[in-house]
């Protein structure tokens, strides 16, 4: 079942694998507040590598999400920079995949059509999208079973319930094999239970496409479940207080969280976040 | 009685029945009552009418039904249009929305005599009267739909490098697919009363020329006559707007 989709994208990438995928350098940002500047992010500096999994945590409104829209290229870095392989961000990177708490797939096209959305736009993919119809229509299944929602690759959003429309936009954010898998907050809106599942889908799928992933999240257990990276920012103006590395052996499961290591993180991240 | 209010039938069945009872109460109501029928006739005399006018009455409301269509169909060209451009341009935004509801708030039965001066009395007045009130709505409802795309909609798109068509293909326009078809029944029975409007102040034919032509004679249950099939028509225009809707839409909830 792990396998990756195609090796193009981990072909190229493979020529300069010891340089960083992303490159924070010395970013800030403001936000004009009662007709002054308020300083959001103070200073974050770091780099990311290839394939990693790093999460972004802290209190709210210490900037998560916006570091996560200033990497995507949607807003980017307004002070300092940050650079994609070298190259500084100026504008929206097309080899991004994004999911947000709310899924927001079409409500007019079903699961398999809301996945396959970004090969219709995206090159390569969207110049061949015609002739290779068949294989897309493939490669989706072959996510939508990952995540065990093969049997309802015809159904509309609205048929859905909450959790299987996050998977879907799940796996729409990785079918075109992108380098950066951004994730803000994307399990907030779901039960306990559910999220917990969804941290054993989302791993998988990941395992597939191998990409760099950043995650925002509130929830200090899934970031450790996560990544291989986590960062905790202070209340604004942020910078990173604390980062750490979580070295658990992958696949993880949902019985190492019970685990005393797993715990040691997740008690260390907590005393950051509540010492600030 | 519970399951029989959630079955299909009910909705068919119970309008029916109402109208049927109506039309008995009213007829005794004449019987009893003895009203003169150049007052309220009763159902069966509008009934006799309807059979005894009947080519005046479908040549009539032909008419009126082309007229009808003709200003719908210019209004949704020109809604459309213009709710595209309001939703999109800031600059038309703020230029045009204010005129739009300046002119919207003007009752068009007072431009009809004017048209009449500058079109003469014929269709031409009647088509640009059901226009000038069926667009505003359409041109309201897509701009709305456009405006009410969710933001993190557009940015799943732009983070993947969409184009602003791309955007407008994806989503910008099926989003507003149902803003428009819920715009359409109610201007489609805009457009119809524009037209009756028109036409029973300056016009030629159509159901309102013969409604005016009717009660001038004293002919009133002519008059009513025009009035049922009026009713018919309106109810038969929006139940097919309502009937595409649901065939195009499928996936609103």
């Amino acid at each position: 079942m792990v396998q990756p989709l195609t090796n193009s994208s981990v072909a190229a990438s493979s020529l300069k694998d010891t340089q960083p995928v992303l490159e924070f350098d010395q970013v800030g940002l403001e936000y004009p507040f009662e007709g002054s500047m308020r300083r959001i992010i103070q200073e974050v500096s770091l780099s990311i590598q290839p394939g990693e999994f790093v999460s972004f945590v802290g209190p709210s409104g210490c900037g998560k999400t916006s570091i996560l829209r200033m990497v995507s290229g949607l807003n980017p870095a307004p002070i300092g920079e940050i650079r994609y392989r070298g190259q500084r961000i100026t504008k929206p990177l097309h080899n991004t995949g994004i999911a947000f708490q709310n899924p927001v797939l079409l409500p007019w096209r079903n699961t398999l059509d809301n996945v396959m959305l970004p090969l219709e736009i995206v090159q390569p993919h969207k110049r061949d999208f015609r002739q290779k119809k068949a294989e897309y229509t493939r490669m989706a299944q072959d996510l939508l079973s990952t995540v065990r929602l093969q049997d309802f690759q015809k159904q509309f959003p609205w048929q859905l319930s909450g959790g299987m429309r996050q998977r879907a936009s799940l796996c729409r954010a990785l079918i075109h094999q992108p380098e950066i898998l951004l994730l803000d907050e994307p399990f907030g809106a779901l039960d306990a239970f559910t999220r917990e599942e969804m941290w054993s889908m989302l791993q998988a799928l990941w395992m597939r496409v191998k990409c760099v992933g950043i995650l925002i999240t509130h929830d200090l257990r899934e970031a450790v479940f996560l990544s291989d990276k986590v960062y905790v920012m202070s209340p604004r103006p942020s910078t990173i207080i604390y980062e750490v590395n979580i070295d658990l052996p992958r696949p993880r499961t949902l019985e190492m969280e019970l685990s005393d290591e797993f715990n040691h993180y997740f008690s260390t991240i907590r005393r950051h976040i509540h010492h600030n | 009685m519970e399951k029989f209010l959630k079955s299909k039938s009910a909705s068919f069945v119970l309008p029916f029945v109402a109208t049927i009872v109506l039309f008995a109460v009213w007829e005794l109501a004449v019987i009893i009552f003895k009203i003169p029928q150049f007052n309220l006739p009763s159902p069966s005399s509008i009934l006799q009418a309807l059979i005894e006018f009947t080519p005046q009455l479908i040549a009539n409301s032909m008419r009126t039904l082309w007229t009808t269509m003709l200003g719908f169909g210019l209004a949704v060209a020109v809604g459309v249009v213009l709710g595209f451009l309001i939703g999109y341009s800031r600059l038309a935004y703020l230029t045009l929305y204010p005129l739009l509801v300046a002119f919207n708030t003007i009752p068009k039965a007072a431009i009809v005599p004017l048209l009449a001066i500058w079109f003469g009395a014929n269709a031409i007045p009647a088509t640009i009267t059901a226009f000038l009130l069926a667009f505003f709505p359409i041109a309201v409802n897509v701009a709305l739909g456009l405006d009410t795309v969710e933001p993190e909609m557009k940015d799943v798109l732009r983070s993947l490098g969409a184009s602003q068509v791309e955007t407008f293909q994806k989503i910008g326009f099926p989003h507003t697919l149902p803003y428009i078809f819920a715009s359409l029944k109610i201007a489609v029975s805009f457009a119809f009363i524009g037209a009756v409007i028109s036409e029973s102040v300056a016009s030629n034919a159509g159901l309102g020329y013969l409604i005016v032509q009717a009660t001038a004679d004293f002919n009133v249950p002519l008059a009513f006559a025009g009035l049922i099939v009026l009713a018919i028509m309106g109810v038969i225009l929006y139940g097919f707007f309502v009937l595409i809707e649901k065939k195009i839409i499928y996936w609103a909830r």
